[in-house]
């Protein structure tokens, strides 16, 4: 028996710029990454709207009329979409990261996500309240 | 008729299915190419059992790790049909009519045919401090260290490894950085952590909050997936990012005496 050659050369399989695509549990993965940028755009619409409503009853028009626009209206919708889609793929896996222990045992996934869950329907439902009172 | 020449008839006609194995010889080879075997489709045959019928019959020259064939000593995995599998627990039958593709473990180097180099990752559980560190509080020999089914509890899960590599197989971000420390490793250091006889956590500490450490994860998730033990390394991994904050606001805060 020879001993191992240890100078041998190793084979190392390149990594394919586009390896996410080829499986399914990788590209949601990629597409919960890139959700981030439209939860981002939230954030920002929603300081343009603050802005707006503090620069007086012409520009909170004018901020509704841009809302109002072809694109505006697709750039929000797709931004409803992916960031429901970014909420629940973190409220989904929160369970696994956040280990509570009651009295020596582990809580089950339900009743660490329950109370998020939960929040999130309180304050959905606080501001529909506000917007439609 | 008897029972016995209808089992023989049933294995003659019987079907047969393609491995596809990837064939790798360093010095020959310049990078892996598959061949075709064809082996008996048994219902109660593993893709190992596939192996050793291709090694026993058909190609002697086959190189492939196994041990146990019962899932227990970690050293068969491959990837099977591109996932990281234990070829002891996956049956051909699975992938009839097939071909079954075997490949060796995505994310580490190749030695030759479906072997790859583990050396790197026994590095990695090596450094995570993998006992129990006992600060020289050590208690004498003959001592019983028991502990309540709580504390067991509270970190049996991560004990469960087998150190098999699907977890890293299946992580992204080893497959592009394999300085990361990875899924199993910090999986044991979870595993020492959480044991409530362990006095080693600010060790560990400065290994998995370094560079390399749990900040490299991006929680893909699929290492947990893999994992044939349900160790949940994912899980393990994202607790100690909680853990690894929370330290790291006392040790800016508190001075060092205090520590
Ligand atoms: S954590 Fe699971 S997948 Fe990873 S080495 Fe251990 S047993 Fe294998
Ligand atoms: S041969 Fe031991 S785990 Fe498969």
């Amino acid at each position: 028996m020879t001993a191992p050659d240890d100078t041998a050369a190793r084979y190392r399989r390149p990594v394919p710029v586009l390896w996410w695509t080829g499986r399914r549990p990788y590209l949601l993965f990629m597409i919960r990454e890139f959700s981030s940028v439209f939860v981002a755009w939230s954030v920002v619409y929603l300081l343009l709207l603050v802005r707006a409503v503090a620069a007086g009853p012409a520009a909170y028009r004018g901020f509704m009329e841009l809302s109002a626009s072809w694109w505006m209206l697709a750039l929000n919708v797709a931004a409803l979409a992916l960031t429901l889609f970014h909420t629940i793929t973190w409220f989904v896996v929160t369970p696994k990261a956040v280990a509570v222990r009651v009295l020596g045992v582990r809580l089950p996934a339900f009743m660490v996500a329950g109370p998020l869950y939960t929040a999130w329907i309180a304050v959905s439902a606080f501001v529909v309240w506000l917007l439609v009172r | 008729m008897s029972a016995e020449p209808a089992m023989r008839a049933a294995e003659t006609a019987g079907e047969s299915i393609v491995l596809r194995v990837s064939r790798y010889l360093p010095g020959r080879d310049a990078e892996p190419v598959p061949r075709d075997y064809e082996v008996p489709l048994r219902e109660e045959w593993s893709v190992l059992d596939g192996l050793n019928h291709v090694k026993d019959v058909l190609d002697g020259s086959l190189a492939y790790r196994w041990s146990c064939r019962m899932g227990i000593c970690g050293s068969c995995g491959m990837t099977v049909n591109g996932e990281p599998r234990l070829t002891c627990g996956t049956f051909l039958s699975e992938f009839a009519p097939g071909p079954v593709v075997v490949e060796p473990l995505r994310g580490f180097a190749v030695i030759r045919d479906l072997v790859v180099d583990i050396e790197p990752f026994l590095g990695k559980l090596a450094s995570v401090t993998p006992w129990l560190v006992r600060n020289g509080a050590e208690p004498p020999p003959d001592a019983e260290f028991a502990q309540t089914p709580e504390q067991l509890g509270a970190y049996k899960q991560f004990s469960m490894c087998i150190n098999c590599m699907l977890c890293y197989s299946a992580c992204p971000v080893y497959a592009l950085d394999e300085d990361f420390l990875g899924p199993a490793a910090i999986a044991l250091a979870q595993r020492y952590n959480l044991d409530s006889r362990d006095m080693g956590a600010a060790a560990r500490f400065d290994v998995l909050a370094a560079a390399g450490g749990v900040w490299d994860c991006t929680y893909v998730g699929e290492c947990s997936a893999a994992c044939p033990k349900g160790v949940d390394p994912a899980g393990a991994i994202q607790q100690y990012k909680l853990t690894a904050a929370m330290e790291t606001v006392r040790r800016f805060l508190l001075p060092k005496g205090a520590r």
